[in-house]
């Protein structure tokens, strides 16, 4: 059996596809990036190589507006966290209690997650329609006239009409994950508590959601990673304008490189997606750990 | 007590009733309005089911909207997508978790590390790379890169779907003289099957509906998968709505299908790569 399990040429040809996949799709370019994020390139002409220029000019220059994509991402992120979490562990509470219904909720629940991100998009660019979208067309019929708006168009309110449609589609996925997650806890620990007199409030706070921590630092760290790395529904709804109000890291990174041809400035910002992924990943679960003990 | 009980029970009722709403209405919307005129849709009848049913609109889309061939490019690239993923998925599985080597841990703990990695990492250096082997607008600039990234998704599931099959069977087949190559193909393919499944979904859910690469990676019309080809269609298709909701619905419908037929297991499998990864 060892002998068989040792072979040699089998190991190798088993691994050859994945390795070579992931080496030259994955391994390779994030040191090319690393290296084009110190050269000033157009991806035609020669490139110089300008050291950490362009990390520099990422956080001083004006024009860039990278700190403004930071901060919008952050903004979305913290709004993922508490609204859209707040709202899947409201819902994956009550209807992980067994109510009348509860597997008909959590499939209606689930269907956003699945449509793309493009289609979702689009149906909310016809949503917010200044003219004939559905938000202003019922405030219209309310007589609110003076609260129609241009949702995506209005500086104000676009990085907001942004995350709406963001909550909408994933909040039924971190309620299934929740609710997957108390599911799995004990029911007797619950019943215990209501015995001892807990009411449902006091059996959520002190028993569920305690138990439940492993799922919601999960369900925190795609909230947050998700937030700095979105893109699609950005791009689709307002590709980080009006004027840059909801440009986030991402739609920037793409602009600069595939727009502007600024290889090395995009590849900076590359960078620091995956950093800020990483270090946040690691913070959320250094702060989770440190709650528990 | 038991009265208030009652009162409160309606009360979160109808709050996952409304929510259901929520949910459920921009959906409705889509499907009605893709069937019917601007005048319907822009006073007429804004939220009613269509009063003429316009199926026009879906054959605009598929013909002059060019979704007919998005459709199928977008089925291409999945499937390809799928097939590669899995074929290097569980080799490589098996090799790191049954054959005996030195590195096999380091080698797994890299590929675990793709988890985490963002697309991002990725886009420039492989599009500079397509560039110049001539391969941007192809159906392998897609299938590559998307196999790529759903690897290490796949090795984690397919591996915890092989330590749960008991080694005793691949020594009975030792035993038999069957040398490794008809051990995997005889005794674990078939075994695998569920973790196939699993895989697919996921693999399917991923490159279907994936943007950044494929907007970067293809601009000739002949290769644009489903979420470009919406893209460009709405550009193109301003003012005439019909046609842009019947799009949408050919691109959502075979997930809805999907969910139909298998929900629990689309459920399952996007929970099993949560909890895991």
């Amino acid at each position: 059996m060892d002998k068989v399990m040792k072979n040699k040429t089998a190991i190798l040809l088993f691994m050859l596809p994945a390795t070579v996949l992931f080496v030259a799709i994955i391994i390779v370019p994030i040191f090319m990036s690393g290296y084009y994020s110190l050269l000033d390139w157009d991806g035609m002409t020669e490139a110089t190589f300008v050291g950490l220029d362009n990390y520099i000019d990422l956080f001083t220059s004006k024009s860039a507006g990278f700190p403004k994509t930071l901060k919008n991402a952050f903004v979305l992120a913290g709004l993922s966290v508490t609204l859209q979490l707040g709202l899947a562990l409201a819902l994956a509470l009550t209807l992980a209690k067994g109510r009348r219904g509860e597997r008909f909720f959590v499939t209606v629940f689930f269907i956003p997650v699945m449509i793309s991100t493009v289609v979702i998009g689009q149906l909310w660019m016809k949503i917010y329609n200044p003219q004939y979208g559905l938000i202003n067309m019922a405030l219209r019929s309310m007589g609110l006239d003076d609260w129609t708006r241009t949702w995506l168009g209005d500086q104000d309110t676009a990085l907001y009409a942004v995350f709406i449609p963001l909550l909408w589609q994933y909040v039924g996925y971190h309620m299934l994950l929740m609710y997957a997650g108390i599911k799995s806890i004990p029911v007797s620990l619950r019943e215990a508590a209501k015995i001892d007199g807990a009411t449902d409030y006091q059996i959520s706070r002190f028993v569920t959601i305690p138990l439940l921590k492993p799922v919601l630092q999960v369900c925190v760290i795609f909230a947050v990673v998700g937030s700095l790395k979105a893109f699609d529904m950005i791009y689709v709804l307002t590709n980080g304008g009006p004027a840059h109000a909801s440009e986030v890291p991402s739609t920037l990174m793409v602009s600069r490189i595939f727009l502007r041809n600024q290889y090395g400035f995009g590849s900076a910002i590359a960078i620091m997606i995956i950093f800020l992924c990483f270090f946040f990943a690691i913070l959320i679960k250094k702060v989770f750990k440190t709650e528990v003990d | 007590m038991k009265k208030e009980n009652k009162i409160g029970k309606s009360i979160v009722f109808i709050l996952l009733c409304f929510w259901t709403l929520v949910q459920l209405f921009p959906l409705y919307w889509m499907f009605t309005f893709s069937l019917k005129s601007n005048n319907e849709i822009f006073g007429e009848n804004v939220i009613g089911l269509p009063k003429q049913w316009l199926w026009e609109n879906y054959t605009a889309a598929l013909t002059t909207g060019n979704m007919a061939v998005y459709f199928l490019n977008s089925f291409i690239v999945t499937a390809g997508t799928i097939a590669l993923t899995i074929v290097a998925a569980l080799t490589a599985t098996y090799a790191l978790e049954r054959m005996v080597w030195r590195g096999r841990k380091l080698a797994n703990n890299l590929f675990m590390l793709g988890l985490t990695v963002p697309i991002h990492a990725a886009i420039l250096p492989v599009f500079i790379m397509l560039r110049n082997l001539k391969m941007t607008n192809s159906y392998q600039a897609l299938i590559i890169p998307y196999s790529a990234f759903a690897l290490a998704m796949a090795i984690l599931i397919s591996s915890s779907f092989i330590r749960g099959i008991p080694k005793e069977l691949e020594e009975a087949a030792c035993i038999d003289g069957a040398n490794v190559y008809g051990i995997f193909w005889h005794i674990i393919l078939p075994l695998m099957r569920p973790a196939l499944s699993t895989i697919g979904i996921f693999v399917f859910l991923q490159a279907w509906n994936e943007l950044m690469f494929a907007v970067i990676f293809i601009n000739d019309s002949k290769y644009r998968t489903l979420s470009v080809g919406i893209q460009n269609l709405s550009g193109s298709y301003t003012t005439e709505w019909g046609p842009i909701g019947a799009a949408l619905v050919i691109a959502t419908f075979p997930v809805l299908i999907l969910y139909a037929f298998m929900g629990k297991k689309i459920q399952e499998s996007l929970l099993i790569g949560a909890v895991k990864g």
